[in-house]
């Protein structure tokens, strides 16, 4: 594992690159674990300070230092984000590998109810969610949800790498030698879909947090746990860019955008490292 | 005295590759020199990951990083003026391309556009190269389709509505339209059933005779060399390792590898125990010293090991790199359940 | 005399297409064979593509149901949806051979978890030492040792030691019948004659029958006891390999012989087929007829309209 990482640092420009990013963001978010106040409460300094040497980012109208807050609201959006992936790549492996190799009525059934999750409109279904949970809307909860509707365009995409697996020799092969469906599907199947499930992966988690910003900046979250959402939402219900409370907005763009660059390149390298065909040659096939 | 179209000389084609700090080099042409006649049908031998490919790829001009001439000439000599492949710039080789080189491939389907009729792929491929217009190209695809036996309705088909046969004709068609001074076939009957099979070869054999060009034929099928070759040459780890009529291959090998690769073929009408030929075809990333058929080869002796044989005259037209040339007989099949070393 | 395998008037029809188009084609029809348990043999299936060879080896392996007809092994009928357990134990007696040794084995995996698995599911072995001897003992039938093979992956191996390898895995269980479907199709010359040399020694040596599909006659002759020849689903012709291919009487076993590339007049480009030939084979292709005997021992397919 640590010379796989050399060697990607060593040899590849972009995971480099990404690297750094990520690692940047992920220890920003990880000082909230030391903050000295709680994210949460309001009015716990001067409000409106510029960025100095006592508040780097600034602080806000709300009276909070944004450096703290900026740190908790992005592990809470980190933490959303990879929950909802995980969670959705979990489904979408289960059902395109088992579509794909058991074919047949299997397959019309799951893939059946993989259309009807593509073509239903999501956002309509999250504002309902909101107005029937209201304040038990936590953000684990719009995980949950959001992981149920995240995975029926990826299960498709793996569902077509596993109906040209089903017919390699390899997996008749397996068959003959006694292993299980289950066996088959895991281990001889899963190391191929494993570059799409990074990538998708990825665009998950950036699709899964773009959406809870949305859903944020418009305040159909609850709007007292900071994420990056709630973050713009208050800047823009205090007019921060008219009243000259830019750091405001700003500092969290820049944030973001450092996330979303760190792991767009960290999964375009790690896939051509863990694409079957790449690996191959490095073992020297 | 025939004259030469082809001449190689010293050709040493490689990949260099580098996988997150892997770096490998695969010698996959490592200095073959060699010519081709006009009007001739040359063979080529070898197993896969031989490095037949990656040769008629230099040969068809076709070199893509990452692998790359790195020593040696390919050079052609059309009737519009002589060509080296190995320096030639892009327009150069554009301008030959079809009209003088040309190639038909293994799978007719990857060569057919599935949502183009025939029509339109002729006119994408031929319709430049030929520089007719109108009439006079319609005239001359026509006449052309007549010769392959092919009816003159397959222009407005689509490939998938052609059988196996029909498609592979009309890659031959789409190849030889154009009367290119060379052709490069590759695996054309690989994967056609052996009716079928027989009846392309001698269309390929008939028409080349018609348009009296120079064709390389390539494959790993023995008997399909002898049934279509005037000469034909065999390759073994990057190298040629022996050239001669194709008569004189079959019955008077000069190499072991040659003899062997006779001696193997099963005939209908005889249950002689067959040998075959154990080990595996080197890696041409890290080939053996010497002669790269030694670790295989029965009758190599230490100097094999050490020393690579050149390829040298054996007999009239007929080339060997073999130290032992001279001990080789072509192998006597063996009595049942004498199975060879 | 007991009866291996019997496949019986089997017939498989494929359905084409979507609701509007929909249309059917006889891949196998009307096909019977039958081995022996005692005298094990190569049998062969030739036929062209198209002919329903492959289907017949599927239908064989379980791996697809005839849509008429009836496959038994030793005199259990097979040819029905079975549970696992079932499966599992057919499996154990009925092993395939696959086509390309390249393509055999996961490249991403180790050659060795194929060949555990099959004996820690077929011989019920869980010790490290009960599974070693029976991979090894498995693998020096084919002149391979567990030595050479453990922790290798694919790529590691010759494609002649890979084939060596998925043979070796198929014969783990003891299984009496192997089912090879083309297992030289894909390979090279110098290749071909040791994986066919190795399949006439199962035949002599362990005693296994093999169900050998090709479309090359050469090998056919040189390796097998019987042959069936099939056009288009049919069996045309069926005997003895030597009678068949010395002398062939069906008009398409005559095309076949006729259209082998012979190395004889090697040189000489002799590549001219009589076309009446063709024409006279691909005619019969629809027409009805039946299997009869011939006091040689084979059946030929006339036509009632000849």
């Amino acid at each position: 594992m640590f010379a796989v990482f050399r060697d990607l640092v060593r040899y590849n420009a972009e995971f480099t690159i990404g690297l750094v990013l990520v690692v940047i963001i992920v220890a920003f978010s990880a000082a909230s674990f030391f903050s000295p106040v709680d994210p949460s409460l309001i009015y716990m300094t001067i409000p409106d300070q510029p960025p100095s040497a006592q508040y780097w980012f600034g602080t806000n109208s709300r009276g909070q230092d944004m450096f703290w807050h900026l740190a908790a609201a992005f592990k809470n959006s980190l933490i959303f984000g990879l929950t909802v992936a995980v969670l959705s790549r979990i489904i979408s492996i289960a059902v395109g590998l088992t579509s794909g190799y058991l074919g047949g009525w299997v397959d019309r059934v799951l893939m059946f109810i993989n259309d009807i999750f593509v073509s239903v409109p999501i956002f309509p279904i999250l504002v309902l969610f909101y107005f029937v949970l209201r304040n038990n809307m936590d953000s684990f909860t719009l995980a949950l949800i959001m992981a149920g509707f995240g995975w029926p365009f990826d299960a498709r995409l793996i569902r077509s790498v596993a109906v040209g697996l089903k017919h390699r020799e390899f997996t008749r092969h397996a068959v003959f030698a006694g292993m299980s469906t289950p066996k088959v599907l895991l281990e001889e199947h899963l190391p191929y879909v494993m570059p799409i499930v990074f990538a998708t992966f990825m665009n998950n988690m950036l699709w899964s947090i773009g959406l809870e910003v949305t859903l944020a900046v418009l305040g159909f979250t609850n709007i007292n746990q900071p994420t990056i959402g709630t973050v713009l939402y208050w800047a823009n219900s205090h007019s921060a860019m008219v009243v000259g409370t830019w750091w405001w907005i700003v500092i969290p763009v820049i944030l973001i955008v450092m996330t979303f660059l760190g792991l767009f390149l960290l999964a375009v390298s790690m896939n051509e490292y863990i694409d079957p065909r790449s690996r191959l040659r490095r073992m020297g096939a | 005295m025939t004259e030469d179209l082809l001449k190689v000389e010293g050709l040493k084609a490689y990949y260099q590759m580098n996988y997150f700090g892997v770096e490998r080099e695969v010698r996959a042409v490592d200095d073959i020199t060699m010519t081709i006649r006009k009007n001739e049908i040359y063979g080529i031998a070898g197993e896969s990951s031989s490095g037949k490919t990656s040769f008629i790829k230099v040969l068809a001009a076709a070199i893509r990083p990452p692998m790359r001439i790195v020593a040696g000439s390919v050079k052609y000599d059309f009737k519009n003026g002589p060509i080296d492949v190995a320096t030639a710039t892009p327009a150069q080789i554009e301008a030959v391309r079809w009209r003088h080189l040309s190639y038909i491939m293994q799978g007719s389907m990857s060569v057919l556009n599935p949502v183009r009729r025939i029509g339109r792929t002729f006119e994408d491929f031929a319709r430049r190269p030929l520089g007719l217009s109108g009439e006079a190209y319609r005239a001359r695809v026509l006449n052309h389709l007549e010769r392959l036996k092919l009816p003159a309705d397959v222009l407005n088909a689509y490939p998938h509505e052609l059988s196996g046969g029909m498609r592979q004709r009309v890659t031959i068609g789409l190849a030889t339209v154009c009367h290119p001074e060379f052709v490069i076939a590759d695996e054309p009957t690989t994967a056609l059933d052996v009716v079928v099979q027989k009846e392309v070869l001698g269309l390929i054999r008939e028409i080349q005779q018609d348009m009296g060009s120079s064709v390389v034929f390539v494959t790993h099928d023995m008997t399909v060399h002898a049934n279509m070759a005037d000469r034909v040459g065999i390759i073994y780890a990057g190298r040629l390792v022996e050239e001669g009529p194709t008569r004189q291959m079959f019955f008077a090998p000069k190499h072991p590898y040659t003899a062997h690769l006779v001696a193997s073929l099963p005939r209908i009408g005889d249950t002689a125990q067959r040998p075959a030929l154990e080990g595996r075809p080197p890696s041409l990333a890290s080939p053996p010293s010497g002669c790269r058929f030694h670790p295989r080869c029965p009758l190599a002796i230490d100097k094999c090991k050490t020393d690579v044989p050149p390829l040298i005259q054996v007999a009239n037209d007929h080339r060997s790199a073999c130290w032992r040339w001279q001990d080789v007989e072509p192998l006597v099949v063996p009595q049942r359940h004498e199975v060879m070393a | 005399m007991s009866t291996l395998l019997d496949v019986r008037n089997v017939s498989k029809r494929f359905t084409m297409g979507g609701l509007l188009s929909r249309k059917t084609v006889d891949a196998v029809q009307d096909a019977s064979l039958s081995l022996s348990a005692e005298t094990p043999e190569i049998f062969t299936i030739i036929g062209e593509s198209g002919s329903g060879k492959t289907t017949l080896a599927r239908m064989i392996l379980g791996l697809e149901l005839p849509t008429d007809g009836e496959i038994s092994f030793r005199g259990k009928t097979v040819s029905h949806r079975v549970g696992r357990q079932e499966r599992l134990e057919f499996m154990a007696n009925v092993q395939p051979v696959f086509q390309n040794p390249f393509e055999a084995f996961n490249p991403l995996k180790r050659i060795d978890r194929y060949l555990e698995s099959t004996a820690k599911r077929f011989l019920k072995l869980r010790h490290r030492d009960d599974l070693d001897a029976a991979m090894d003992s498995a693998l020096q039938k084919v002149g391979l040792s567990i030595a050479e093979v453990r922790g290798r992956f694919p790529h590691e191996m010759s494609g002649g030691q890979l084939q060596r390898a998925a043979i070796a895995r198929a014969l783990i269980p003891n299984p009496p019948l192997l089912v090879a479907d083309e297992p030289v199709s894909m390979v090279d010359a110098s290749l071909r004659m040791s994986i066919v040399n190795l399949l006439k020694s199962l035949r002599d040596d362990l005693r296994v029958s093999v169900i050998y599909i090709t479309h090359d006659l050469a090998t056919a002759y040189y390796i097998s006891n019987r042959l069936i020849i099939m056009q288009r689903g049919r069996i045309v012709e069926m005997g003895d390999a030597r009678t068949v291919l010395d002398n062939p009487e069906h008009p398409y076993s005559r095309l076949l012989k006729a259209s082998v590339l012979s190395t004889e007049d090697a040189g000489s480009g002799k590549l001219i087929t009589d076309p009446g030939m063709a024409e006279r084979a691909t005619a019969l292709i629809r027409q009805p007829g039946r299997l009869v005997a011939r006091p040689d021992g084979r059946s030929v397919r006339v036509y009632e309209r000849a």
